[in-house]
């Protein structure tokens, strides 16, 4: 599940989708908001572009929800400015914005129908009737809900709820469209599936959206571009792949996925090239960072990087004994004990079924690790 | 499951219901009592209810006292709305504390206070400008207002709360001003609740004895002092007759109410089955 769009060969779907990188659609300058002495987003800097599916993601009370909020205009920052297509938004209020919002709870009108509900937003702009039932059933073909229009909220399951709310926010055309944890009330397995939906919709009608979640499956799946936030600042931006593949903190690195983290100390930086010693060995990483000789940081490396057998090869890196074992059908996680008494998590493909209870790795096991240096991922903090 | 009911929940709950119905069941019973005396019994008939249905100062009485209620009723369901979506809506103003205080002390003031100070207040007010020459129907309905706005209060600031922000964002969000937000998803959305502030409010304005006899004036008798002062000059088979159809007038409203409530459980039922039917 590191990116479903390539795995799934649909990488298409980045590439083709026009992203124009010349002029920002929304950007966000030195935002800041405070409730009393709490600081809920620090000087936030963020520029996104038309067509993007873009996600905020951190745990709860990091600042992602009420940056989305500044965004629909439900809470003025406390310094600093957001322009949407270059207009600046500080004084506009939500009725007047450019942008809808799909909320965590839905906030569906729960005295309206289905159809009462994605009329109320075209109401308000003034449209003839007939205008409005036609973009009612257009839209409501997208999220193929046709035959809903006379139900009320309470008579629809989750899944239709939500797709109701999106249908809601998506038929005023909002220049931006923003998601509060869109999936969060549904369970998993309809979770996923809703997950391609979104992508297919947003695809489709090309409007930008700004996701919050606080679920790192889900913004991989989602984004094509995510902000790791925490203590209201963005510790990261980028690609999921960039962020999976390239963390550039302990944080990042074990919010996304997990990650073996190892204490380092840097034993030489030249020609960009860094040189860090661990326990398990020297890495080297290419970076411009000027860390001095000397200094600690950390190496982090993902448990699926690493294999695990019985046997010993010439790759072998290093020898340890199964400590723990987590089945979970398609992959197994090891927790590896070293001579030194440190835990390794190794992932494993359970890629055969194994014949016997002989040909099953177990407790106790002595085994051999593996790893190609270049998927080691130099840490900074 | 435990089917078999034991024997001592069964007792403790006939004791229960015996302790609250028996007074008005020989309340009933007594209304039927031929004898002018009350606690003899001279057998059954319904003379005190003609003696009752032609005596018109009973009836004006009735008449004043469902007036009052309804004006009331309407008027502290407005203003207590106001007040509630101040408290809850309105963010931080200054002095919101002391206003939310204020709002509900009438809930926590003795009657006999709250009467004592709505007297004093009517009778400054009439020496400084005038108004109201006389105490009676327009005082008790403002006296009845200054304390059932405050029930109306706490009821709409509990429904406020409870429904949260979200709805009144999401119509914002949509494009909706802030008045259409008001009209369109808070009034309809706060609906059960004036009602129930309303019903609230009628029922505590017909029920007030202490402090509309302290600001009533001559020629306005409301039900209960009526009732009250007949009384006082000895208990009255007609009252008696009087206070068994009230008794069947409030018993058919509770059963309405429990039918509308039962109404509502099956079709939040269905709901709950057609949603159930939607994620396949």
């Amino acid at each position: 599940m590191v990116n479903v769009k390539t795995s799934s060969g649909s990488d298409a779907l980045t590439d083709t989708k026009e992203i124009s990188k010349d002029k920002p659609l929304l950007e966000i300058r030195g935002v800041s908001k405070k409730f009393g002495d709490f600081i809920a987003v620090n000087n936030v800097d963020l520029d996104i572009y038309q067509g993007e599916l873009f996600c905020l993601l951190g745990g709860s009370g990091c600042g992602k929800t009420t940056l989305l909020r500044m965004l629909a205009g439900f809470e003025k920052p406390s310094s600093g400015q957001i322009l949407i297509d270059s207009q600046d938004m500080s004084e506009v209020p939500p009725y007047k914005r450019p942008t809808n919002m799909m909320f965590q709870n839905y906030a569906l009108f729960p005295h309206m129908t289905v159809e009462k509900n994605i009329a109320f937003g075209l109401e308000q702009d003034g449209l003839a009737k007939a205008e409005i039932s036609d973009k009612i059933d257009s839209i409501l073909k997208l999220v193929e809900l046709q035959d809903y229009k006379k139900r009320r909220p309470q008579q629809l399951s989750g899944g239709q709820r939500q797709r109701v709310a999106l249908a809601r926010a998506l038929v005023k055309q909002p220049k931006l469209l923003l998601l509060d944890e869109p999936l969060g009330a549904l369970d998993k397995k309809l979770r996923e599936q809703t997950q391609f939906e979104l992508m297919n919709i947003q695809d489709k009608v090309g409007v930008t959206f700004v996701v919050v979640t606080h679920d790192q499956e889900e913004a991989m799946t989602l984004s094509t571009r995510i902000a790791v936030m925490d203590r209201g600042r963005f510790i990261q931006t980028g690609t999921p792949t960039e962020i999976y593949e390239y963390p550039r903190d302990r944080f990042v690195a074990d919010f996304i996925g997990s990650a073996n983290i190892l204490d380092g100390k840097v034993v030489s930086n030249l020609e960009g090239i860094i040189k860090v010693s661990t326990y398990l060995g020297k890495f080297s990483f290419k970076s411009n960072s000027n860390i001095s000789k000397g200094s600690n940081l950390y190496v982090g490396l993902r448990p699926e990087k690493i294999s695990i057998s019985r046997t010993s090869s010439k790759s072998t890196n290093i020898t340890g004994y199964i400590d723990d074992i987590g089945y979970f059908g398609n992959t197994s996680r090891y927790k590896v004990r070293l001579d030194n008494d440190q835990i390794i998590d190794v992932t494993a493909q359970n890629q055969k079924r194994p014949k016997d209870e002989k040909d099953r790795l177990t407790y106790e096991d002595k085994v051999q690790l593996s790893w190609d240096n270049s998927s080691a991922m130099l840490l900074l903090k | 499951m435990h089917n078999e009911r034991s024997g001592f929940l069964t007792l403790m709950l006939t004791v229960g219901l015996a302790f609250l119905y028996i007074p008005m069941v020989l309340l009933v019973i007594y209304s039927f009592n031929y004898s002018k005396l009350v606690p003899v019994w001279g057998g059954w008939s319904t003379r005190w209810y003609k003696v009752l249905f032609e005596s018109p100062e009973v009836w004006e009485a009735v008449r004043l006292s469902l007036q009052i209620a309804f004006i009331n009723a309407t008027f502290a369901t407005m203003l207590g709305a106001l007040a509630g979506l101040a408290m809850v809506r309105f963010g931080k103003f200054r002095g919101r504390t002391l206003f939310g205080g204020m709002l509900v002390a009438p809930l926590v003031m003795p009657e006999v206070i709250t009467g004592l100070s709505l007297l004093i207040f009517f009778i400054s007010l009439k020496e400084l400008i005038g108004w109201p020459l006389e105490r009676g129907f327009t005082t008790i309905t403002i006296a009845h207002i200054t304390f059932s706005l405050a029930y109306v209060a706490v009821i709409v600031q509990a429904r406020l709360t409870g429904m949260g922000v979200s709805l009144e964002e999401a119509a914002a969000d949509l494009g909706a001003k802030p008045f259409k937000v008001m009209s369109s998803i808070t009034l309809p959305r706060l609906a059960p609740g004036l009602l129930s502030g309303w019903l609230l409010a009628f029922c505590l304005s017909l029920d007030d004895l202490v402090i509309a006899s302290f600001v009533t004036g001559p020629g306005s008798t409301t039900l209960p002092i009526l009732i009250f002062s007949r009384i006082r000059l000895g208990l009255r088979p007609d009252i008696n007759a009087l206070a068994t159809i009230i008794i069947i007038f409030v018993a058919i409203l509770v059963a309405i109410a429990a039918y509308i409530m039962l109404r509502q459980q099956r079709r939040e039922l269905i709901d709950q089955q057609m949603a159930a039917r939607g994620d396949v």
